[in-house]
């Protein structure tokens, strides 16, 4: 499997380090909401087919990727840095508006 | 006088409960013994009969087992001989034995650190020390031990509170030192040139290896016997409902209707849930590779673990060499991994063996492992009604297989957990009573 990384091109997924399904939204910190804490860390939706998923190119630029991945076939059909996926960013932080 | 009546009286309630229970216990299952074996040589080996029927799908069951693998296969035969309930139904989209059953490393072992999971395991092993008894049919289970080396004396420690944690649970635990190893294990690099020298090694010498092919046969065979129809080829596309209630399953050979359907798809747990509009489970699917070398002259006698990465390593009686190491660690639902895992675990076990950097490597296949948040598995009633669970073996299932059966069967047929399977709920990762032997957390790549 390779993947196209932004910055350093095709690489090899030996480079690269899995960090999971993409975004799952925390809730806000002050958030006492059990259900939505319990989702946020247990619940993952585990498709058969496109998977939005994040990777980190820790063997080479280090930077967060979210890549678009095909898990009955491995294709990849699309890799952003993740910075650039609005579902990054918590509850809390979108709440204060600390990013946009 | 007094203790002889009393020896009397339960001997006779023994006896009675015997033959209260004979029916239900002693079908007539001898059909594998010397004199048939001899009979059948005698004729050619023509009057074999099919281990097991290939029936049609009736309209409907008491219990639906989504799932013809070995734990599918372990629930239908517990159903019908611990709880007498025969009509039921094993649906398989493929052929029995295609799926993780047939592709694993055939490893037994209870050698736990958790109570809940040694408990579990243990009552697993024990199945297991009778199993080919109790199907009659040879699941070749072999008790070679099962030794885990520790590569520093952090490790050695950890290992010894496992054996330690083992035997309060009356699990057998040996520690051994590396010059014991040496002996048991020739070939072995252990101390002077190896490259991660072993300062000891935790040894469960009733752990071993069983024909992973003929766990599901047997199974298979011992659930037709009591009136289990088993229907292979036959996908599960759909779920029958009223209101929230699971009524029966849509196939590709039409519905079939049950009072209860229990799902045992191991990595297909994703794909089989969402059919019944559960989207988000505590459950990842990901391929675990595993690999056969060439034959070779029989040289390692036991199960052998490495602890500086992490590879697990026995010998078949044909003399392959079976192993595998971690899984690839990312989603995927396809069953094929990819070349740095593959380069890795040959690396390992040539950093433990150096005299098989030359052998050659026979087969390599992928099985897609239902990873839980925490590790441990899920048994147990729902999540919707009329519909039970079973899944999250990571890659552990197949030493499972026996007690996984026996207490899903118990969980269906009774509508509560037997205690051995109680802790492995879904709700645990709610309630935060997480079973997580590692300690790993919610990652399941490090499970």
């Amino acid at each position: 499997m390779l993947i196209t990384c932004p910055y350093c091109g095709p690489r090899d997924v030996s480079e690269f380090t899995y960090q999971g399904e993409a975004g799952r939204t925390r809730p806000d910190p002050a958030s006492t909401d059990r259900a939505a804490w319990d989702g946020y860390v247990y619940d993952r939706l585990n498709p058969a087919g496109e998977h939005s998923e994040y990777w980190q190119h820790s063997g080479g630029c280090r930077a967060h990727l979210l890549v678009k991945r095909n898990t009955l076939t491995h294709e990849i059909a699309s890799v952003a840095f993740a910075r650039e996926d609005q579902r990054i960013h918590s509850a809390g932080r979108r709440g204060k508006g600390a990013r946009p | 006088m007094r203790k002889a009546m009393a020896e009397n009286s339960l001997w006779r309630r023994r006896a009675a409960y015997r033959l209260a229970h004979r029916s239900k216990r002693n079908v007539p299952m001898a059909e594998y013994s010397a004199l048939s074996l001899l009979r059948n040589a005698l004729s050619g080996n023509r009057d074999w009969t099919p281990a097991w029927r290939k029936p049609d799908p009736k309209p409907a069951y008491d219990v639906i087992i989504v799932g013809g693998g070995g734990h599918g296969l372990a629930t239908a035969y517990y159903l019908a001989k611990e709880h007498g309930i025969t009509n039921v139904a094993v649906i398989e989209k493929g052929y029995l034995g295609s799926g993780n059953v047939g592709r694993n490393t055939t490893i037994v072992r209870s050698n736990y650190l958790l109570p809940d999971s040694i408990r579990f395991y243990e009552h697993s092993l024990k199945l297991w020390e009778n199993l080919s008894h109790d199907l009659n049919y040879n699941v070749m289970f072999s008790q070679r031990g099962m030794l885990n080396l520790a590569h520093t004396p952090g490790q050695a420690d950890d290992f010894i509170r496992r054996g330690n944690a083992m035997r309060h649970e009356r699990v057998d635990a040996e520690w051994l030192t590396p010059a014991e190893i040496a002996r048991q294990v020739p070939g072995l690099a252990i101390g002077g040139t190896a490259r991660f020298p072993v300062v000891g090694g935790l040894l469960q010498p009733r752990g071993g290896t069983a024909r992973h092919d003929a766990v599901a046969w047997g199974y298979a065979r011992g659930a037709d016997r009591r009136g289990v129809d088993i229907i292979e080829n036959c996908e599960v596309t759909g779920f029958l409902r009223d209101g929230d209630r699971i009524t029966g399953v849509k196939t590709t050979r039409g519905e079939i209707r049950a009072g209860k359907v229990g799902v045992a798809v191991a990595g297909s747990t994703g794909q089989v849930m969402k059919l019944a509009g559960v989207d988000r489970l505590p459950i990842e699917s990901h391929v675990l590779q595993a690999f056969v070398s060439e034959s070779l002259k029989p040289f390692i006698h036991t199960v052998v673990t490495f602890g500086a990465g992490h590879l697990y390593i026995s010998q078949s009686d044909k003399g392959g060499l079976v192993f595998g190491g971690d899984i690839d660690g990312y989603n995927t639902y396809a069953q094929r991994g990819n070349l740095p895992v593959v380069e890795e675990v040959m690396s390992e076990m040539v950093a433990l063996f150096p005299g098989l950097a030359r052998v050659r490597l026979l087969r390599s296949w992928g099985g897609i492992m239902d990873m839980s948040m925490d590790g441990s598995p899920i048994i147990t009633t729902g999540p919707l009604p009329g519909m039970y669970l079973n899944c999250g073996w990571c890659y552990g299932g197949f030493k499972a297989t026996p007690a996984s059966g026996w207490s899903f069967a118990w969980t269906i047929a009774r509508d509560e957990p037997h205690r051995i399977n109680a802790a492995y709920t879904l709700e645990r990762f709610h309630r935060g009573a997480v079973i997580d032997e590692k300690g790993q957390g919610a990652t399941p790549r490090l499970h």
